[in-house]
């Protein structure tokens, strides 16, 4: 059997930290072969090894059967390796080949030869159904198709071995199919693809084979036809996983959260949310489903202090909280997972360690008479690193270092260690793997089973299906339905997100009129 | 191993130190010894200076003392270096203290301060070293081993003030000024009296730029008055004054018949007025810091330093002065300004040194 | 190679690596490098005379180094450190001109009143920043030329018309008889123990006070820190309003201790851009604006004896030092290739 990459033996260390450990990854020629892994399991650093951004410890790399010694992505290039990346390198104010040919320019007498390269790109484009229009500004372009982009600058720098790292992140499900469908294309033209993904579904719809990673350690090669998703979640977290999360009955008892007649609006002053009604319990949690932009933002910064109200009345456990900074609405008892965990949950430059604090690093015994005591923010994140299974090599470990499942894990143990009444969690499992989503998921429901109310956005269905008690469908501002997620499906939901409110209409708005 | 190797070099770095240091204590107290008039083996006098931030090629004060100081030496077959004539410039005000200091410790017989900006340092400096001669310029500093040197820029301003009324075309001529301090204030005051002297009609646009060293704000200020309507401008403003120079001279580049002209201060700017074959200097008020830094040195090189003194040069001494026109001022003008400063001379006319 | 052996190389390569393009520079223009560098080293250690105003010089750059520092570690760009040290100057020479008192109350009033100063000088591109979201950068370069102008006016104010204050009263002085003796007559003044207590103020402020938690937080994060309840916009305020304080004790130091005047000034001073530099070299860390305020300082001062001694213009000089001072920032530089060096050899 013909391979055209073989990674033999690979072992990568950071310091004391072993990323790579003993990793086997081949490569047949023609295939997709999917690298599966939760977050932080040591992918990524194999990649970067084979794209030549670090220098193995140990193992051996040949391609196409010869051994190589890859030292840096040039020599990766030349390999015809190429990278997709995450996160796209393209400069948003070029046009499409301005960005393929950037530090690869065709010159003619020192003159960047622009037509010959759009030919060549526009040519390769129809070639692999790409459909890129050459000639557009990237800012103007989709972001699938600026993902196109990235893959044409391989294909132009005549890569036949492409590596795609996590390209389904950002894309919409129907750019994930047309990606799917490129990515059939490129093997029937004989490229090979190394697809780096957490994500179960798009493994078992594209890809060939599958080696799986637990742990910077290999756990071995499966073909994906004689495989199922449940077997390579538990390859890849190390134990059976449930996807169908299990939680017992709801009790609910007296109010938590009231929200009456609450009228919010963004940063231009136009009214985000109007006139929203809204009830949690303790012991339940209420899902809000809604698409992305209908007032779930401006709802949750008014009920945490962090917007203005324009009009109506928030109260916590019969405490009115209208207009209160963030502060006095945490100490309320209100603990918050905020939904950008970069821009809102964690100081990214700070230790873990502080960030665990980030809520009690002002009281006793952490903070007296204004003089801080840091070992006791240490002595505090051990214990919350510990419960919650943050993983780090210490709590001296700036955030920005963990894992995202990981940096989440931190903030929901700093906000449920609190104690809160109220809990608030705003996508929550965004951007995880399935081990880390389980987690998630079970926290929340452990704090509900303890009494506690809990508040769920989701823009995903079946994490307001699964996750909650009673559902609230938010649409333009209002929440023009509430439904219970035994008595309704995934249909009825998507429409009533679309704001077809058919079952209820004239109730809904009776209600709000 | 590397280590090692860097422990070796440092401790290189380290011996050398020591020997350096051991150089500069044997030199000191020799040098310090020796300061003050006691005359060395071959009674030759030794002079130098220190300038502001200036620096000895600031087409003005510095430069100007720094010739007569070069002069001195020539007159006098010294060499520059120890024993000779020297300079050290300074880059800020802090320096002022060490560069003095440093002088002395050379053994220098005579050490200027250039400037105004010099004279907490000198007096201070005077207070530490009471055997050292010191002098400054500009500036009153009571010590008996300081002497003391002022101009009456007034006067040389006044004639400037007389040139530019007589010559203006447009009836509006301008004074761009430093900072507001007694010295520019003095220039400025005896060029508006020079100006009322010779034609009443002839207004007056003063502006300070609250800098010596800002070309560009120079450059703008000048801009605004020729675009006002002046037509002569004076300027007491050292390097800042740089920069209405630039400006003249870009007007006169764009239109070769633009009427513009400078009138420089301290040295004969006139090179700095160069445009092609014309130029827009129309005569410069001489300070002459040089013929000061002169004689003050020939006094104390003859015995005779005026230590607590303060000696003021005027038109009378040639301590200020007009220079050539090169022919920019015309011949009748050129007689009226020298009969202003035969009567200033005589004492007929006294020139206000502030503007009331 | 250990991490330890690399971070006591680096700054020791860089500072080789400096010396050797200096010396080259000189010697393409004809200089004698060796006299140059004998002269710097003796202008800086030569003997006690030259020790105390190196001290001198480096105290005032502790604490414009200080104030940027500060605020760099709240996320700020504090440019106005110039203009909240000549404040600072100006206030500190005009309490020790205006009155006198018994010294234990003269002296610390004085030093308060520059703190007090340049804390309002601060205070001001704060206040804006935080409500209004002006940009402090644009904010705090204008402060400078508004106190330097309003400095320069006060001045005259004060004085009468005249461009330089009187000398302030010995009892605000910072000026020590013992020191000086000690020094050869030096300008060496108590300062540098109150820079050094400044040292201690702010990694005090920093690494032991809720406060300090707070600043740290706002500035590696605005958003995360709202979210924890923090106040941002008074902590954007009060770390400005002390970094200004830092500042105005560093125009204390020129007003009380080198000068004991305050005089008009047609330019800038320098020190506070100098600060920028500073704090940078010492990676916004109160020990390590320490060591920048050190080579800066001992530069400065020491490079004053080339011309001196060794007939080098001060332009030469001014682009030696220059260098010196570049290599030492971009050590970073020199850092990557010795790791490269060590993954090489660790290779084979």
């Amino acid at each position: 059997m013909e391979y055209v990459i073989e990674m033999l033996n690979i072992r990568k260390e950071f310091g004391s930290f072993v990323a790579n450990d003993d990793i086997t990854l081949q490569v047949k020629k023609g295939e997709i072969h999917a690298l599966l892994g939760e977050n932080g399991a040591g992918k990524s650093t194999l990649m970067n090894v084979l794209f030549g951004l670090y220098q193995p410890e140990g193992g051996e790399i040949r391609v196409r059967g010869e051994a190589v010694n890859i030292t840096d992505p040039n020599v990766a290039n030349k390999l015809g390796i190429g990278m997709v990346h995450q996160h796209f390198m393209l400069v948003e104010n070029f046009t499409v080949t301005e960005n393929i040919i950037l530090g690869n320019e065709m010159t003619k007498a020192g003159i960047v030869d622009k037509r010959k390269a759009s030919k060549r790109v526009k040519k390769l484009s129809e070639q692999y159904g790409l459909n890129v229009d050459p000639n557009a500004k990237i800012e103007d372009i989709s972001v699938g198709m600026q993902q196109r982009v990235e893959i044409l600058k391989t294909l132009y720098r005549g890569a036949d071995i492409l590596i795609f790292d996590e390209p389904t992140a950002s894309l919409t499900p129907q750019e994930i199919t047309e990606l799917i469908q490129i990515m059939q294309r490129l093997v029937q033209e004989g490229k090979s693809i190394i697809l780096i993904t957490h994500k179960l579904k798009e493994i078992m719809d594209v890809s060939d084979r599958v080696t799986i990673i637990r742990k910077g350690q290999g756990v071995g090669t499966v073909v994906t036809a004689e495989t199922n998703p449940n077997e390579l979640a538990s390859l890849m977290v190390g134990r059976q996983v449930e996807f169908k999360t299990v939680k017992g009955e709801a009790f609910p008892k007296d109010t938590v959260l009231l929200i009456e007649d609450l009228t919010v609006a963004d940063y231009r002053g136009v009214e985000k949310v109007k006139g929203l009604n809204l009830e949690v319990r303790h012991g339940e949690i209420v899902g809000i489903a809604g698409i992305d932009g209908n007032g779930q933002t401006e709802l949750i910064e008014a009920i945490t202090g962090l917007r203005k109200v324009k009009g109506g009345k928030i109260t916590i456990s019969g405490k009115d909280v209208t207009g209160k900074k963030p502060r006095k609405v945490t100490e309320a008892g209100v603990g918050h997972i905020p939904q950008d965990r970069h821009k809102h949950g964690l100081v990214l430059d700070f230790p873990i360690g502080h960030n665990i604090a980030l809520q009690t690093y002002y009281q006793a015994p952490i903070s007296k008479g204004g003089v801080i005591h840091y070992e006791k923010i240490a002595e505090q994140a051990k214990r919350i690193i510990e419960k919650y299974d943050v993983r780090t090599q210490s709590e001296a470990t700036p955030a920005r270092a963990l894992s995202g499942g990981n940096q989440q894990k931190a903030i929901i143990g700093r906000e449920v260690e609190r104690d809160p009444d109220l809990l608030i969690a705003a996508l929550p499992t965004r951007g995880l793997d399935v081990g880390a989503i389980e987690f998630i998921h079970s926290r929340l429901i452990e704090q509900r089973d303890r009494g506690k109310a809990v508040l769920l956005i989701s823009f995903e269905l079946d994490e307001v299906m699964n996750v909650s008690d009673r559902i609230a469908v938010i649409y333009d501002g209002q929440i023009i339905d509430e439904v219970l997620p035994q008595d309704t499906s995934e249909q009825e939901l998507g429409l009533l997100m679309a704001g077809q409110s058919d079952r209820k209409t004239k109730a809904g708005a009776n209600e709000h009129v | 191993m590397a280590k090692r190797k860097f422990g070796l070099g440092l401790s290189l770095l380290l011996a050398s130190s020591t020997l350096l240091a051991a150089c500069g204590e044997e030199e000191t107290p020799e040098v310090a010894g020796d300061t003050g008039d006691e005359p060395t083996e071959e009674e030759v006098f030794s002079v130098a200076m220190v300038t502001d931030v200036g620096g000895i090629d600031d087409k003005s004060f510095n430069q100007s003392a720094w010739e007569g100081i070069q002069r001195f030496g020539e007159d006098n077959n010294l060499e520059q270096g120890d024993g000779g004539f020297d300079y050290l410039q300074s880059a800020s005000d802090a320096d002022y203290n060490t560069n003095l200091n440093n002088l002395i410790r050379r053994g220098f017989d005579l050490v200027f301060g250039i400037g105004f900006l010099m004279e907490g340092a000198v007096a201070e400096i005077a207070q530490q070293q009471p055997e050292a001669q010191l002098a400054i310029i500009d500036a009153v500093v009571e010590e008996p081993n300081v002497a003391s040197v002022l101009f009456k820029e007034q006067e040389g301003a006044f004639l400037a003030g007389v040139a530019a009324a007589l010559m203006t075309e447009t009836g509006k001529v301008g004074f761009v000024g430093g900072m507001e301090i007694p010295v520019i204030e003095r220039f400025e005051a005896g060029f508006r009296a020079g100006v009322e002297a010779a034609n009443p009609d002839v207004e007056v646009d003063v502006q300070y730029t609250g800098a010596f060293d800002k070309a560009e704000l120079g450059k703008t200020t000048a801009n605004r008055m020729y675009s006002a309507g002046a037509d002569i401008i004076f300027h007491a403003a050292g390097a800042t004054g740089n920069g209405v120079f630039t400006e003249a001279k870009e007007r006169k580049e764009q239109d070769p018949d633009a009427n513009v002209w400078v009138i420089g201060v301290d040295a004969d700017q006139y090179d700095q007025g160069a445009v092609g074959d014309t130029n827009v200097t129309l005569t410069s008020v001489l300070k002459r810091v040089d013929n000061a830094v002169y004689d003050i040195s020939t006094m104390a090189m003859n015995g005779e330093f005026p230590g607590g003194e303060t000696i003021v040069y005027g038109l009378e001494d040639e301590g200020v002065a007009l220079a050539d026109s090169r022919g920019a001022i015309t011949e009748d003008v050129l007689a009226q300004i020298e009969e202003f400063k035969q009567q200033i001379v005589a004492g007929e006319i006294t020139v206000p040194e502030t503007v009331e | 190679m250990s991490n330890r052996t690399t971070n006591l190389l680096v700054p020791v390569l860089a500072v080789v690596l400096g010396l050797l393009v200096g010396a080259i520079i000189m010697w393409v223009s004809g200089y004698d490098a060796i006299a140059g560098y004998a002269a710097l080293w003796d202008g800086i250690f030569g003997d006690l005379y030259r020790v105390g105003e190196t001290i001198r010089q480096i105290t005032p750059y502790i604490l414009a180094g200080l104030a940027v520092a500060f605020a760099f570690r709240a996320g700020l760009f504090n440019i106005g450190v110039e203009g909240q040290l000549i404040v600072g100057w100006f206030a500190a020479a005009y309490v020790g001109v205006a009155v006198e008192l018994p010294k234990v109350i003269h002296l610390p009033l004085a030093i308060l009143a520059a703190a007090a100063a340049g804390a309002l000088w601060g205070f001001i591109p704060g206040l804006l920043k935080a409500k209004f979201h002006v940009h402090e950068v644009i904010v705090t370069i204008m402060m400078n030329y508004i106190a330097l102008h309003v400095v320069n006016a006060l001045i005259e104010v004060v004085t009468g018309g005249s461009e330089r204050t009187e000398r302030i009263f010995p009892s605000a002085s910072l000026r020590s008889p013992f020191l000086e003796a000690l020094t050869d007559y030096s300008r060496l003044h108590y300062g540098i123990i109150v820079a050094l207590i400044m040292v201690v103020v702010m990694w005090f402020i920093l690494d032991k006070t809720t406060t300090g938690f707070e600043l740290k937080s706002v500035g590696f994060n605005q958003h995360a820190s709202q979210y924890a309840g923090m106040k941002v916009d008074r902590n954007i305020i009060l770390a400005m309003v002390i970094s200004g304080a830092f500042a105005g004790i560093g125009g204390a130091m020129e007003a009380l201790g080198t000068f004991e005047y305050v005089s008009s000034k047609g330019g800038f001073t320098g020190i506070g851009f100098d600060g920028i530099a500073v704090a940078l070299l010492g990676m916004n860390t109160p020990i390590g604006v320490v060591l920048g305020a050190t080579l800066f300082g001992s530069l400065k001062y020491g490079a004053l004896n080339m011309p001196n001694a060794a007939n080098i213009p001060v332009e030469i000089v001014g682009i030696v030092t220059a260098i010196i001072i570049y290599f030492v920032a971009a050590s970073y530089v020199i850092r990557l290739l010795i790791e490269r060096a060590a993954r090489k050899k660790e290779a084979k």
